[in-house]
């Protein structure tokens, strides 16, 4: 069973999203993803100052199999990529919600957070995907 | 859903996550990939390789037969048992499938085809086949299990009795015999020694858990890949498939045009290509961050978009910590190309396959 913290907010294709003291955000992948994912060996996170749109492909996270884009869950400015996962690309595995975050970013103004779901949600999302 | 070999249900029950692979259910990987690709260079792993095909051809000509049908020659089979491989040709050239043919008797051969191309190549082999008189059967009630790296043997011979341990480990490199009702080959696709063992389906899940016990590792289809592109082995619809040729498929070496007098099909194709040879296959290591995926890019140093050639197959490499792949690429001398990997111009360097072999780098 995957683990789904309750204190963030997940979107339809397995980011999450917690909210920090200033005000910005940041963002990961969940733990069903890295799970389905397999062993992460590569991991490209965004610049520092990139603006990305909702929905916007900014990370790329590469197993052995395969490479997937992360999709950025709100609009806004990176404030800094994992500098990390350069080295441990591991750490999305193996603490996805902690030390293996991707990017953190400063949401627009008017950022949409319409598509963010709840951890409750998710769960039901993910009971759902594997029935 | 797809076709299963007698090992799905184990597979289910040993936790593997299972994908489509070419029209069957098969086990990508059990815990982790590295884990499992390791397991093969350090010690043993097990793999299902029920999928492909054990094709038995029978008749008082079959050795004919397979001197027209396969690029490789069949004559170099002179002693019981021993294993060839071989590509099989269209008359352009294309390759069919690539395979193993055992030489067990005069009017006995048997191939190992691969799963995606069954059913065309069991086509092609009776249609060719009537001509010699060949009975071709499909042996459907083998299983097929790949018992890799430098435990693997020993390992697998503690499964049979002493006579049949003792015959098995008297094999030596790319032969094949029956011990019991098994049939045991000192073949593989991983770099690594080891056996291919067909054997009968129902004694399959009993000999794997038997395998599992005596610490050999469950090994997924994805532990297979980047095992056999560590070892510098092609995969039959990556890096070759019926629009290429073995010359420019990094598969000379497979094809016999001596005796210049054995008609085999495709040979005329090839003799033409071979006097204007353009593409070759090579081998990259990726040496800037990321990894190179089949159907990237490259870009050969010269004038001209006819520079450019493609990645056949890529991944990262556990064994050397770092991206390695094959590439198809204009002919010439090759040091340094760059491969364009989502819009950026990454530095790889031309090397000679295999990466890796018995567990050591090669480069």
């Amino acid at each position: 069973m995957s683990n789904v913290p309750a204190d963030l907010q997940y979107t339809k294709t397995h980011e999450w999203v917690r909210t920090l003291p200033d005000g910005t955000v940041e963002i990961g992948i969940t733990d069903h993803a890295q799970h389905s994912l397999g062993d992460l060996v590569f991991v490209e996170v965004p610049e520092t100052g990139r603006t990305v749109a909702l929905g916007e492909p900014c990370a790329v996270v590469e197993s052995v199999k395969a490479a997937s884009d992360v999709y950025s869950p709100v609009a806004g400015e990176i404030t800094l990529g994992n500098p990390l996962l350069a080295a441990e690309p591991e750490a999305v595995n193996n603490d996805p919600y902690g030390k293996g975050w991707l990017m953190r970013l400063r949401p627009t103004k008017a950022a949409a957070s319409g598509e963010l779901m709840p951890a409750a949600e998710y769960q039901k999302l993910l009971l759902t995907e594997a029935g | 859903m797809g076709r299963r070999t007698p090992l799905f249900e184990l597979h289910q029950e040993l936790g593997a996550r299972i994908v489509d692979f070419g029209g069957w259910d098969m086990p990508v990987q059990y815990s982790s990939q590295i884990g499992e690709h390791h397991a093969v260079r350090r010690a043993a792993g097990v793999f299902d390789v029920s999928h492909m095909c054990a094709v038995d051809l029978k008749g008082a000509r079959v050795r004919q037969f397979l001197q027209h049908l396969l690029a490789n020659d069949v004559a170099k089979l002179k002693v019981p048992g021993k294993a060839l491989y071989s590509c099989m040709l269209n008359e352009a050239g294309g390759v069919l499938d690539d395979l193993i043919v055992y030489f067990l008797s005069e009017s006995w051969f048997r191939l190992v085809v691969n799963a995606g191309t069954r059913d065309k190549d069991l086509a092609w082999i009776r249609r060719v086949g009537q001509q010699f008189d060949v009975e071709a059967t499909e042996r459907v009630d083998l299983a097929i299990l790949a018992i890799q790296g430098p435990e693997a043997r020993a390992k697998a011979a503690g499964l049979m009795s002493t006579t049949a341990a003792t015959a098995a480990m008297g094999l030596g490199p790319f032969f094949g015999r029956e011990v019991d009702d098994w049939f045991v080959a000192r073949t593989g696709y991983t770099g690594e020694d080891g056996f291919e063992v067909m054997l009968p389906a129902s004694e399959a899940a009993r000999v794997w858990r038997e395998l599992n016990a005596a610490g050999v590792a469950s090994c997924g289809l994805g532990a297979r890949d980047t095992l056999r592109l560590e070892a510098g082995m092609n995969l039959y619809g990556n890096d070759m498939d019926e629009s290429t040729h073995p010359f420019e498929s990094g598969l000379a070496w497979t094809v016999a045009m001596q005796p210049g007098e054995r008609r085999f099909i495709g040979r005329e194709a090839l003799e033409k290509a071979q006097a204007a040879p353009s593409r070759q296959l090579v081998g990259l290591i990726l040496e800037d961050r990321g990894v190179l995926r089949s159907h990237q890019k490259v870009l050969v140093p010269g004038p001209g978009a006819e520079r450019a050639g493609c990645i056949t197959s890529g991944t990262f490499s556990p064994t050397l910590e770092r991206s390695i792949g094959l590439a198809r690429v204009p002919v010439g001398a090759l040091q340094q190309v760059q491969v364009d990997i989502r819009g950026k111009l990454l530095n790889a360097r031309v090397v000679k396959p295999p990466f890796v072999r018995f567990g050591k780098s090669m480069i």
